[in-house]
């Protein structure tokens, strides 16, 4: 039964993880935002916490049993959880959450797809995801970063950029062609650990926003690792099956990306509101909005977006609790988030007038390190495009 | 828990409402919008499905469902899907049924809702948007003023859905500086109902201005009597509703589009196949999906007996915005042939309009 009034547990979980944003991360936002690359050593304390939703245990069957089937109806699934849960951390500080340990978007890819001897050897790592290249972005089917079975080592070559936790991380999901002529198909991923000989670091960035994340370039030449490290099967099928699996993850880690939009937006539209209190601006839902000041109207206009960008998003991920197939429903909620936490951002700052651009307030940097949002992960045309794809019933050759 | 699926229940009344849209209201919209007139036969068969009545108990006359204000929003946006004018037309003796089961009292109740709750479509209905610029029910002009054991209404109300049909109307007023209803008797002689009103939109709707001069209405006619209405609550209802419909309206624009952009080829190939085509269209669905989920949510918080006054000017506000958007992509991915009245989408666009501004009404 449709039902969108939101639950207890889920304030509970919200209530508690806002506590925890607030003295974690909020404290220390501007700090780490002057101080760039600087490691956060107050993140520490998240290590074997596991806020994020790491990889879970597997439970003990007998220990669930008939109870847990009953109260399934009452709990919240993994992903609905998630999103809540990083909505708040970035309404703390989203470049501060990037880099809470061993909860990289390697670790997704690896907890999704690894095998058992894998998921005991990588699980406690935290891992980066090495995708883009300096020539290819969006198209990530067109990466040229090679990978060669010798003997019992895959030999890796080529150079990885914008690299998340590039820094921090203790191993790196690397993407790589067994073939370039294979396309799509022939792109599989590699675990590459911190130390190979042949993986080197070789460059961090200085960004707009989420300064607090360090983001770097890999290079790899000649890398040598177990053959073993190798995510999925080496076999290059004859469908595009194996690539589309991989980019099923991004089915998990849309939804994220749009919360950590609405945690940035809702921070930006709290403190906006805290202001407009202060100067006796009282917000009316009564009143027809075009009898209220521009501001009050602006106000009204981004709450709804708010709200609806946070529905959009909880939506994709709590089917994806339900096991119905969500591709759809999580672009539409990375392209709505991504492209409104931008906006809300940008108009709050202006709405704040000297507040807004001062660095003495936070809401100068919620506009920076919101835009982000709408670029990775699959930047907000691309998800337009998967989008009308989708509605459209096209190919991506009828559509490109 | 929250879900975003339809119980059984909900599918089945979205099915049924929507097997009507289909099968008489979509093929009619032209013709109605033309004429200016709704065929009896197909409000008839609306009014079967209990699109306003279902909820009054049987002692009433009605069917003597609780009322769920999600089913209703579903109900609501299969018939706008269909044509907007349809909707307000079939649904208009709601607005009177529903305050009056919220707050009327049990002798108002066991007087009035016998009245609208025939096998028949019958219309009674509501007053409450005026004439001037910048209305809203705060600002109200009409008054109701105490004398002599009876109210006296004055002022002029517009858009009042079926009035010319009606037998009662309820009427907003300020009493006492507070927003108040009233039900008056269309044979009270001092109403007076206009011609039809022509506009820009939804011709297949029947609105009227009411005039309200030295009417009076004798003091058992406040409806709630000395308790009165709680009219924040009131505005809850009829602006999910109102949302629910611009929802309807946007759909059926994104459905349009979808199928022309995959049909219509320039250039050699379809016009689906450019991105500024496409994410237009990829935009209208996802906003339309976002005026839905508002509208839900709201709905379900009045559902679990919440105050939801934030979330259905929220809702209200997003839906009069996003579908005018929508709409107006729609004719845009058109083009030309968006901008003639063989098409359906030049009769959304100018319906669209009709709902961005009806808060008003105050309400719909
Ligand atoms: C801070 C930061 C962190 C990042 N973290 C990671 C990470 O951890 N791992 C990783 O692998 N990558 C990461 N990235 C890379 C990110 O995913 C890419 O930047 C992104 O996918 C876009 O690629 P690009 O920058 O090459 O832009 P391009 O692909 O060159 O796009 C440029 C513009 O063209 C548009 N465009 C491109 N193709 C199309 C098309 N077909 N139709 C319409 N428009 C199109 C884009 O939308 C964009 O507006 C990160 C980037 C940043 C800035």
């Amino acid at each position: 039964m449709i039902n969108l009034d939101t639950p207890d547990v889920i304030l509970k979980v919200k209530t508690a993880m806002n506590g925890l944003a607030a003295s974690l991360l909020r404290p220390v936002a501007r700090k780490y935002d002057e101080a760039e690359h600087e490691y956060p050593t107050e993140l520490d304390v998240f290590r074997g916490l596991n806020v994020m939703g790491g990889p879970k245990k597997k439970k003990d069957k007998a220990e669930g049993g008939e109870k847990d089937k009953k109260d399934k109806k009452d709990r919240m699934g993994t992903n609905l959880g998630t999103v809540v849960t990083v909505e708040e951390m970035c309404w703390g500080d989203a470049g501060l959450m990037l880099s809470i340990p061993n909860a990289g978007l390697g670790n997704a890819a690896i907890s999704a797809v690894a095998t058992e001897e894998q998921k005991e050897r990588f699980g406690n790592k935290w891992a980066a995801m090495a995708i883009t290249e300096a020539a290819s972005g969006s198209d990530s089917g067109s990466i040229s970063t090679t990978a060669e079975l010798d003997g019992d080592e895959w030999v890796l070559n080529g150079e990885k950029i914008f690299v998340t936790c590039a820094d921090r991380c203790d191993a790196v999901v690397v993407w790589a062609t067994l073939d370039k002529e294979a396309g799509k198909r022939g792109i599989k991923s590699f675990v590459v650990e911190k130390g190979t000989p042949g993986f080197t670091l070789a460059h961090l960035e200085h960004k707009l926003g989420i300064r607090a994340s360090d983001t770097g370039t890999f290079v790899l030449n000649n890398c040598r690792i177990p053959k073993g490290n190798i995510l999925g099967s080496a076999e290059i099928k004859k469908t595009t099956e194996g690539f589309k699996g991989v980019m099923k993850t991004f089915d998990n880690t849309r939804p994220m990306v749009a919360a950590m939009s609405l945690g940035i937006a809702r921070a930006a539209l709290d403190f906006t509101r805290e202001k407009l209190d202060e100067a006796g601006v009282a917000l009316d839902y009564e009143t027809n909005p075009n009898n209220q000041s521009s501001m009050q109207k602006d106000y009204l206009w981004m709450e709804a977006n708010l709200e609806a960008m946070r529905l959009l998003t909880w939506r994709a991920a709590w089917m994806a609790d339900n096991e119905t197939s969500n591709s759809l429903e999580a672009s539409m909620c990375k392209a709505k988030a991504g492209r409104y936490g931008t906006l809300i951002t940008l108009k709050c700052a202006e709405i704040l007038g000297p507040l807004g651009i001062s660095r003495e307030y936070l809401a100068e940097k919620w506009m920076r390190d919101s835009k982000i949002m709408d670029i990775f992960e699959g930047t907000g045309q691309i998800q337009h495009l998967i989008i009308a794809r989708s509605v459209l019933k096209m190919s991506s050759k009828e559509l490109k | 828990m929250i879900s975003f699926a339809p119980s059984k229940e909900q599918k089945m009344v979205k099915d049924s409402f929507a097997q009507v849209v289909r099968d008489l209201v979509t093929p009619a919209a032209h013709d109605m919008d033309e004429a200016g007139e709704i065929p009896a036969d197909i409000i008839q068969k609306t009014w079967e499905l209990g699109a306003s009545i279902s909820y009054v108990p049987e002692a009433f006359g009605g069917d003597g469902m609780e009322y769920s204000p999600v089913l209703n929003a579903i109900a609501l946006e299969e018939l706008a899907f269909g044509d907007m004018a349809f909707a307000v037309a079939a649904t208009a003796p709601s607005l009177f049924i529903t305050p009056l089961l919220d707050f009327g009292t049990e002798k108002q109740k066991k007087k009035y809702l016998p009245t609208v709750c025939k096998d028949q479509y019958c219309v009674s209905t509501l007053a409450v948007t005026e004439p001037f610029l910048g209305f809203d029910v705060t600002s109200m002009k009409t008054t109701a003023e105490k004398k002599n054991g009876s109210y006296v209404l004055n002022g002029t109300k517009c858009f009042v859905p079926m009035a010319g049909r009606a037998q009662d109307i309820l009427v907003a007023a300020m009493d006492e500086g507070r927003p108040q209803l009233f039900v008056v008797s269309a044979k009270n002689p001092g109403i007076s109902i206009s011609e039809r009103e022509k506009n820009l939109g939804l011709y297949a709707l029947e609105t009227h201005k009411v005039t309200l001069e030295n009417c009076e209405v004798p003091a058992g006619d406040r409806l709630g009597e000395a308790e009165g209405v709680n009219f924040s609550r009131i505005m809850q209802k009829t602006r999910v509703g109102l949302s629910a419909m611009a929802t309807g309206i946007a759909r059926a624009s994104y459905e349009l589009a979808r199928k022309y952009a995959r049909e219509r080829e320039q250039f050699g190939e379809f016009i689906g196949q450019r991105q500024a085509v496409a994410f237009m269209v990829a935009e209208m669905a996802y906003e339309t999906d976002s005026m839905r989920l508002l509208t839900w949510k709201a709905a379900s918080m009045l559902e679990n007996g919440k105050d939801a006054a934030r979330e259905a000017a929220l809702a209200r506000m997003y839906a009069g915005e996003m579908s005018m958007k929508i709409c107006d992509y729609g004719v845009q991915v058109m083009g030309g042939h968006g901008y003639i009245r063989d098409y359906p989408m030049e009769r959304n666009y100018r319906n669209a309009r009709g709902v961005a501004i009806w808060d008003a009404m105050a309400t719909v």
